[in-house]
């Protein structure tokens, strides 16, 4: 895996100059006391040429601080391990198309968010027929027969339903975070797909603003969407994933980024 | 100028039309009553502790009620049989009324009942007179301490404890907060109850009780007192218990309410009945206690596309304007929802926002109305976001807005952090500061794209109206036209807390509130 070592440090406006920004809050009213105390606090952050560049009074007790300052930090790229999700993106003809040539029947997900968390904005962003940032849902894919449960469903009830239709995928989106709620519902899924067999036969996606690949994949999804997730990667993802289980595509396709 | 745009007969014809709309569901609210209607009327004689395991006494009751098949009498009339037990406090009253074999719940003598009845009703109008001189002690501190100028910048919080929201809104009122949000917790629309007492756990947010709303407008009348400048609180009369969240707001003299006739139908699925009586009578409350309502119409566009679905806002808000009227709130009082959320991906949105806003300002001038920030296509570049949130800033205060609620940087990420409120606060202040009075500079166009779409908005929110007309409100709703969510009549939560009215029911808060 690792080959060349790849030094890596934070740019600003040159190669190497290490400049980073950040902002915090400290619980203590505007004084010079405050602004040298915001200056030590990024000193023990291990931060160099300290600037605090705006100390603002964000409340009687509360002062807000914009800080430049350098970060003498370095680290080998090369060394970085991430599990990726590697697959060639289709656009939306060419996906409807590989489906029925290659699984020749419609492909079926089922979304829901489930538990306590009444967003839905996330699970309609990828299945409705609208979609995300101009991007249409899965319902708008003809090759793709997509259900959406809505939200504050049970995770019991979401795997009985998508059960029933023998879903090739299940969405599962998690919006509100609060006390990490969102991973014990997620593991709660987790268990009751072990219990129910649908583990291992329909493919489990998480998808959510604090969720990455990695976090999906240790909790035990297949794969993991976080922000910015288009329906489109949501949908090669489903499609590259189900023929790979049909043994009809490579182990090793790659990503080839966004379809002209 | 928000514009002529549309003649004023066509926006008469518009209200006129709403008016219709609605009439049907009145009847419906006049035959029925709900659960959580009666257990309101029992919360305004004083019944607001919790029994054994935390379960409300108003609860108990009225589930006792509703067993024995009697609550469709009204609550009240069971209140005054357990009076006239002996009762000496709720808890005794819950008590014996719950300790009696249903036989013993007959009617009785024609002459005890009007007596009974009497006695009631002189307690309910004590117990009125004891509300309005509360509401009082809050008109006069408002007085005293006037409010800045509109648009009110209002901001949420949402520790999911009531303590630490308390630290957060004050800070936020110190940087130039006019009206704290306490949002609640997850799905707590869906409760059946009102959770009881103060509380320290919440998902999303913090559950809305009685002692919760004590606790923050005593908070915010010291930093009133402090800042010299009135501090609005606000939360949330809507889901299962709409009229009970008005009567703890009313009592604990909350300024504002999200309250809407038809948003818990839409976006928590609760039963259409209920929620049309629910409505009503939390309504009648919060007119009788001067509480701005903050409608929701704003939530048909995060869900269906701001730019296509434009018009189903304007239809809804006459709906929501007519409810409102009939349950006797006031234009000041009528905080008309709408948002900034048309896809920033698209050219010319300031126009297209601008329009929007001048519309609803000209079909509702004398209206506070509350505006929205973007969310649905928030991003979580905060620098981007934070741009966007300005541009709402701006057409609020060109617009004049009465409420607006501002957007967070941080909105598609987490709860706001306290430093995400003061940017928010800062440049919100900076830019009604920098543009206040730009209507009155600037004259637009009858013919140009702003006026354009407002009429071409317009005209389809009267084909939506005239549809509603003509098929129902249900038939409309059941067809997904609100939001693009499709409800039905008997589906949903809560149907089962809708009761008809027995010939003789008993309800003197009813009566009081509607002047009989």
């Amino acid at each position: 895996m690792a080959g060349d070592p790849q030094p890596l440090r934070a740019y600003g406006d040159r190669r190497d100059d290490g400049v980073i920004q950040l902002s915090f809050t400290l619980p203590v009213p505007l004084s010079d006391k405050a602004k040298e105390a915001a200056r030590q606090f990024c000193a023990k952050l291990g931060l160099v040429d300290v600037k605090v560049a705006a100390a603002e009074p964000a409340a009687d007790h509360y002062t807000f601080f914009i800080v430049y300052a350098r970060a003498d930090v370095s680290l080998d790229y090369a060394e970085i391990e991430v599990p990726e999700m590697v697959f060639k993106k289709l656009d939306f003809d060419e996906l409807n198309k590989l489906i029925e040539e290659k699984i020749a029947r419609r492909v079926v997900v089922f979304g829901a968010c489930t538990g306590t968390d009444t967003h839905t904005v996330g699970i309609d962003a990828i299945l409705n027929m609208k979609g995300y940032a101009g991007d249409y849902g899965l319902e708008r894919y003809p090759w793709f027969e997509a259900f959406n449960l809505g939200s504050q469903v049970p995770n019991e009830e979401l795997i009985r339903r998508a059960t029933e239709r023998k879903a090739d995928a299940i969405l599962v989106s998690q919006v509100v975070t609060q006390r990490d709620v969102h991973k014990d519902n997620s593991r709660q899924f987790i268990d009751v797909a072990r219990a129910s067999g649908v583990k291992g036969k329909s493919l489990l996606l998480l998808g959510g603003p604090r969720v990455d690949h990695k976090l999906a994949m240790d909790l035990g999804f297949d794969a993991g969407f976080g922000p910015g997730t288009k329906p489109s990667d949501v949908a090669n993802f489903i499609v590259h994933a189900l023929l790979r289980k049909m043994g009809k595509e490579p182990q090793d396709l790659h990503y080839e980024g966004e379809p002209r | 100028m928000s514009g002529p745009f549309i003649d004023d007969a066509r926006v008469a014809e518009a209200r006129a039309i709403a008016s219709e709309v609605i009439e049907p569901v009145f009847d419906l609210i006049r035959r029925n009553t709900t659960i959580s209607v009666e257990r309101t009327v029992l919360r305004l004689f004083g019944m607001s502790d919790a029994g054994p395991g935390g379960i409300p006494l108003t609860n108990l009751m009225t589930d006792r009620l509703k067993a024995a098949g009697v609550l469709s009498r009204g609550a009240a009339y069971w209140y005054g049989r357990a009076l006239q037990l002996g009762a000496a406090s709720p808890l005794d009253a819950v008590e014996r009324i719950t300790a009696l074999p249903a036989d013993r719940l007959k009617p009785l003598s024609a002459e005890m009942e009007g007596n009974l009845r009497e006695e009631v009703r002189r307690e309910a109008e004590a117990a009125v007179e004891e509300l309005k001189r509360r509401i009082d002690e809050r008109d006069a501190l408002r007085q005293e301490f006037p409010m800045s100028p509109p648009p009110h910048k209002y901001v949420i919080v949402a520790t999911g404890n009531i303590h630490d929201d308390v630290d957060q809104a004050r800070a936020a009122a110190q940087a130039g907060a006019d009206v704290i949000a306490v949002i609640r917790s997850t799905a707590q629309s869906l409760l059946d109850y009102v959770p009881h007492g103060a509380t320290t756990e919440g998902y999303g947010g913090t559950y809305a009780t009685q002692e919760n709303f004590r606790i923050m407008r005593e908070a915010l009348d010291e930093e009133t007192r402090r800042l010299k400048r009135y501090i609005q609180l606000t939360n949330y009369s809507s889901g299962l218990c709409m009229a009970e969240i008005a009567f703890a707001a009313a009592w604990e003299r909350l300024d504002m309410l999200l309250n809407d006739a038809m948003y818990g139908i839409l976006f928590r699925d609760i039963n259409m009945r209920r929620t049309f009586i629910d409505q009503y009578f939390s309504r009648r409350i919060c007119a009788l206690a001067g509480i701005i309502i903050n409608t929701g119409e704003d939530n048909y566009i995060t869900t269906a596309d701001a730019y296509d679905s434009a018009h189903t806002v304007i239809a809804s808000q006459f709906i929501n304007e007519s409810f409102a009227k009939r349950a006797g709130l006031r234009d000041w009082q009528l905080g008309i929802g709408h948002s900034y959320e048309i896809d920033p991906a698209r050219p010319e949105t300031l126009l297209l926002e601008l329009s929007q806003a001048m519309l609803i300002r000209r079909c509702f001038p004398d209206a506070p109305l509350k505006y929205m920030p973007p969310t649905k296509h928030k991003e979580t570049d905060i620098f981007f976001s934070h741009a966007y949130d300005v541009m709402a800033d701006l057409v609020a205060v060109w617009t004049r807005q009465g409420i607006q609620l501002l957007g967070m940087m941080t909105e598609a990420m987490h709860t706001p952090l306290l430093a995400d409120r003061y940017v928010a606060l800062k440049s919100a202040a900076y830019v009604h500061r920098a543009a206040r009075g730009i209507d009155e500079e600037f004259t637009v166009r009858e013919d140009g794209k702003i006026a354009n779409r407002a009429r071409f908005v317009f005209d389809k929110a009267m084909e939506l109206l005239e549809e509603c007309r003509t098929d129902g409100l249900v038939e409309a709703i059941g067809r997904g036209h609100f939001g693009d969510v499709k409800r039905s009549e008997t589906g949903g939560k809560g149907l089962e807390g809708v009761l008809e009215k027995a010939p003789d029911y008993f309800n003197p808060f009813l009566d009081i509130l509607e002047g009989r």
